[in-house]
Order: structure tokens, then C-alpha cells, then sequence
């Protein structure tokens, strides 16, 4: 269970694909319009429940439990070793091969 | 009664809603039966250029160092004919709190929200501008939403924009994220009523403003280090309020026409609403994808007049490829040890391929940079183009196909930036406004004239092809 006032992040479907604007890709009108926030739970609840968070401006918002203490996990990526090919053309150009 | 909160309801209340959230009554510039009287508008905004370096000087924004970058000019040289090759410059914009140009935008906005005496503010980016709001929201006291488009249908997101929602939240932002869709638009107007929040967009005149002082620190700091005044100002183009406001800041500080070269990257064929093609580009702004449109239709934008109409001032517009610009984002790294973000590498990928056509005593100004870091480094783009199927191999520029590959240049005389053509941009953005007129008056011809920075003949040329009768 995860407690009140927990740290959590929402989804919730804002238009289904029928729902949709007009005038969109086909790709895009297959999936529907959604929406994923972060708050704090105002009450006990099990991931995947329909629950109400506070986010951080106070407003709130309603959605499925989704992600409990939700963290970046963003980085830099794979090694890319073009970018070392690159550095060689540069440094070569600007001061020769025999630097 | 309750309101009706359905998609078409709400975008019904459209004007209210924008009327009430930026403080600007629109319909008081309407001129004729298309123009508007842009210079007014700009002039109510009530700040001169003195007054907004005050205020974005007490918030940490502006005054950033303009550098030289002698390594990158003698690459150019390298491969220019005999005494050609301009002195590069580049204005280090990744210095302002938030790390690029768009505090300057975002100081301003915030500045009025709070004299205004709004609560909060709103803005819808996915991109620099979100943070530069955030940081400037925390500085006065405000409460901050930022709303991304940021996820495609498999719920995957462009790092760069997690990225961005890191640094929004960081600042204490309330984020909300969206899946890929228009309809974003529809999420914003709802937020902007139930908060009663300032609506931060970046197309008010408060927002170009900021701008203005960035045009008149280069031409300054440009002065002060080389004796003479750029021989061209490159400016990366999206929204065109980054172009805008340096055109005129410049304009402001010097009588000389100082040219300003327009500078996106190809995004040609991938569509921007499309939910496949949304984790295929590696660039979230300074693409054609916003540049084309916004410079032929600016009123595309989230305000009814926006205050960014880049074809006013554009004496060129170029583009450059993707390849070309995570090559020029490494070459900066390695020949001048600086790291800098990709999106704002993009005049100066462009600036390469100018530098090498003009005489080596001339100065070119690169007049941004931005922030890098986990998600925006060009490592970090060039890995999630890949395990999304984009082929990235070196080779000739030219054969990039957005979306598909990424080619980056295999020597460095194969960064080319291409000239888009102008006349036929003007004529599109004639073609806009006058859609669904037989007839426009005096006050509109003239006003075409200046929206278009063309000859009387000219718009009368299109006008006429386009079966559209005038007075002058």
C-alpha cells in the first residue's frame, strides 16, 4: 500500500482516440491524448487505483497511480564512437595529422 | 450552472481565456480588415530597453560574455580560399540563470505577471523556455506550470525534454506532460482558467522585449572587442521571437544596417503532430518544423497578435542538417573546450559554412548558446536516434533524410548551409493573411509591406496573382 502524502506520479487519458482534433496524422489519431503529473496522494491507495494527488501549485488532479517516488533517469546515452571520429577530423585539419 | 470543460467548449472561450491571461486587449491594434498596429502594441509594453536590462540585471539574466572562437575560425581557414574566413563570435547565452537566451524572454513575463498582480504563470513548452520561466518564477514568488508535450504513444520520452522537466521541477514547477498531439493547446486554456494564472507565452510583447537587450549586448560587446559592428548576426529561427527581438534590440542600438541571417535545421518530411515521427528528430526546436510555419503564418502562435514576426527582419534564411550541427556541437567541445547544447549550436553550424564566403577581416556573431547536459548532449541524441532506428554514418550532409538518418560530414568544407528562398516565403505569408479577402485596405497594403520587408511592387505583384484587390 502506498501511504498518504507519498511522492507519486499520475496518468490519466485525456481523449480517447475518437475524441480526438481533427486534421491529425493517422498515427496519432490511433493513440489517445495523455496526460501524466506528479503530487502527493491525499489518501492510502495500491498502484494502479484511481486516486487524487495535490501537485506542487496546489492544484488537484485525478488520474492512476502509476510510478511511486518517481526519480530521472535520464543520462548520456550509449558510447557513440562517431563522436571520436569527429574529434580526429577537426583536430586534424585545424593542426595536421602528426599532432 | 457548471462550465462546460468539454475540448470544443473550451477552445470556444479561446479569447476570453487569452484575454484575461495575458492582460492584453488584442482587438484595441486591429487596423483594416487584416493588419494590426504591431509597433504599438510593442511600444505598450511599457518598458524601454534601459528599464529591461535593469530588471533582467537584478534577476540574473543578460550581460553574458561574447567570446571569441579562434580555434573554430582557424578551422574555417583551413578550408577558405586565400583571405576569407571570418572571425567567429559567439555570445554566450548558456550563462544566463536557467542556462539560455530564454530568461531574457521568461525575466519579462514573470516581471509583469507579478506586477499584474497574478499568483502564477503557465507556459506551454517543451523546451529551454519551461526552465527559464521556472527559475524566474522561483525568483518573484510565483507559482509555475509548464505544460510538455513530452511522450509518443508507447509512453517513451524525448530525453531532452525529461530533461527540461528535471530542471523545471528542480525550480519548483508543477510539470504536466502530454503525449503528442495539438491538442496540448486545449490542456493549456483549461489550466490557464481554472488557475487564473499569467500566461507566460513566449509570443507576447513582454516575451520579444526580453529579447531586445541580447541584439543591443552583441552589437555593444561586438564593438567593444573587434572595433566594428557584426558583418552578419546568425540567430537560430524557430518561433522567431529569438530573431526578433535581437533584430530589434540591434536596431535600437545602432543606425547601421546590421544583417541577420536566419538559421533552422531540416526537418523536412517528418511531420510535428505525428506520434511516429515525434522520437525520429533529434531536435526539439530551431527546426524548419516551427520555423517554415511560424515565419509564414507568426499568428499561428498561442496569443491572437503574436509579437515575434521573424520575416520582418530575416535578410536570409538558411538551413543546415542535423548531422551538421552534432558535428559543429563536437567540434566546439574539442577545439575551443567549451560544452554547449545542441539546439543552440545551430547558427552556429550555419556560421561555419557563412564565415568561409567572407573576407577574413570580417566579424561573424553567433548570437546564442545553451545549457547541456544528461538527455540534451549531443551523445545522449545521437544514442536515442539510433535505437530508434536512425542510421548515423558519416558521409555527405546533403543526403540526410530527417527522420531516417543522420549524416554527419566526413570533412569539414561539406558543411554547407543552404539558402531557403525568401520572395517565395513572402509571398506565402502574403497568401496567409489575405486568405479569405477579395479586398484590403490602404492600412493593409502598407501593412504588408513591413510584414514582409519587401518592396511596394512587390506585395503588389502578389496581390495581384493572388486576385486580391487593394488601395494604397
Amino acid at each position: 500500500m502506498v501511504k498518504m502524502g507519498t511522492w507519486v506520479r499520475i496518468h490519466r487519458i485525456l481523449l480517447a482516440p475518437a475524441d480526438r482534433a481533427e486534421n491529425l496524422p493517422e498515427d496519432t489519431r490511433k493513440v489517445p491524448f495523455e496526460l501524466w503529473v506528479k503530487g502527493f496522494l491525499t489518501a492510502d491507495a495500491e498502484i494502479g487505483e484511481a486516486v487524487e494527488i495535490r501537485t506542487v501549485t496546489g492544484r488537484t488532479e485525478h488520474g492512476t497511480l502509476e510510478t511511486v517516488e518517481p526519480s530521472y533517469r535520464h543520462d548520456f546515452g550509449v558510447f557513440v564512437p562517431e563522436l571520436q571520429e569527429i574529434d580526429r577530423i577537426v583536430l586534424s585539419t585545424l593542426y595536421g595529422e602528426r599532432r | 450552472m457548471k462550465r462546460d470543460d468539454s475540448y470544443a467548449a473550451v477552445l470556444r472561450r479561446k479569447n476570453e481565456i487569452m484575454k484575461t491571461s495575458v492582460g492584453i486587449d488584442y482587438s484595441r491594434y486591429e487596423t483594416g480588415s487584416i493588419g494590426f498596429d504591431y509597433e504599438r502594441m510593442m511600444e505598450d509594453t511599457g518598458y524601454d530597453l534601459a528599464r529591461i536590462r535593469d530588471i533582467q540585471k537584478k534577476h540574473g539574466v543578460g550581460s553574458t560574455p561574447l567570446k571569441e572562437l579562434s580555434n573554430m575560425t582557424a578551422l574555417v581557414r583551413r578550408i577558405a580560399a586565400q583571405k576569407k574566413g571570418a572571425r567567429i563570435f559567439i555570445k554566450d547565452e548558456a550563462q544566463n540563470d536557467s542556462g539560455s537566451f530564454k530568461a531574457r524572454r521568461a525575466s519579462i513575463a514573470c516581471h509583469r505577471a507579478k506586477e499584474l498582480g497574478f499568483a502564477g504563470v503557465i507556459a506551454a513548452t517543451s523546451g529551454n523556455y519551461g526552465a527559464a520561466v521556472a527559475s524566474q518564477a522561483a525568483k518573484y514568488g510565483l507559482k509555475c506550470i509548464v505544460i510538455q508535450e513530452c511522450y509518443d504513444g508507447r509512453g517513451v520520452g524525448q530525453p531532452e525534454i525529461i530533461e527540461k522537466a528535471r530542471a523545471c521541477e528542480a525550480y519548483g514547477a508543477e510539470v504536466v506532460q502530454l503525449s503528442v498531439g495539438p491538442e496540448l493547446f486545449y490542456t493549456f486554456l483549461s489550466l490557464l482558467e481554472t488557475t487564473g494564472y499569467f500566461n507566460a507565452s513566449l509570443y507576447t510583447p513582454f516575451g520579444v522585449a526580453g529579447v531586445e537587450t541580447l541584439g543591443a549586448e552583441l552589437v555593444e560587446d561586438c564593438l567593444a572587442a573587434t572595433g566594428r559592428l557584426p558583418d552578419c548576426v546568425v540567430v537560430t529561427n524557430a518561433g522567431g521571437g529569438n530573431l526578433t527581438g535581437t533584430a530589434r534590440g540591434i536596431l535600437k542600438t545602432t543606425k547601421t544596417h546590421v544583417p541577420i541571417v536566419a538559421a533552422s535545421v531540416n526537418l523536412k518530411g517528418l511531420h510535428m503532430a505525428s506520434d511516429h515521427d515525434f522520437n525520429r528528430k533529434s531536435f526539439t526546436t530551431g527546426h524548419t518544423g516551427f520555423g517554415m510555419p511560424f515565419m509564414t503564418n507568426p499568428d499561428r502562435s498561442d496569443v491572437p497578435r503574436s509579437a515575434a514576426r521573424p520575416l520582418r527582419y530575416a535578410d536570409r534564411y538558411v538551413t543546415v542538417n542535423q548531422g551538421e550541427v552534432f558535428f559543429v556541437t563536437e567540434a566546439l567541445t574539442i577545439l575551443e573546450g567549451i560544452e554547449r547544447g545542441p539546439a543552440g549550436n545551430v547558427s552556429l553550424a550555419a556560421a561555419l559554412s557563412l564565415a568561409r564566403t567572407m573576407d577574413e577581416d570580417q566579424v561573424i556573431v553567433v548570437q546564442e548558446t545553451e545549457y547541456t547536459g544528461a538527455g540534451k548532449h549531443h551523445q545522449a541524441q545521437l544514442s536515442f536516434a539510433r535505437s530508434h532506428g536512425v542510421e548515423i554514418r558519416f558521409g555527405n550532409p546533403e543526403e540526410e533524410i530527417p527522420g531516417k538518418s543522420i549524416i554527419l560530414p566526413e570533412r569539414v568544407d561539406l558543411i554547407r548551409a543552404v539558402d531557403l528562398d525568401l520572395d517565395k516565403i513572402r509571398v506565402s505569408s502574403i497568401k496567409n493573411q489575405v486568405k479569405d479577402h477579395t479586398r484590403i485596405e490602404r492600412s493593409d497594403f502598407a501593412y504588408l509591406v513591413a510584414e514582409t520587408n519587401a518592396t511596394a511592387d512587390f506585395v503588389r505583384r502578389a496581390l495581384t496573382d493572388l486576385g486580391v484587390a487593394w488601395e494604397e
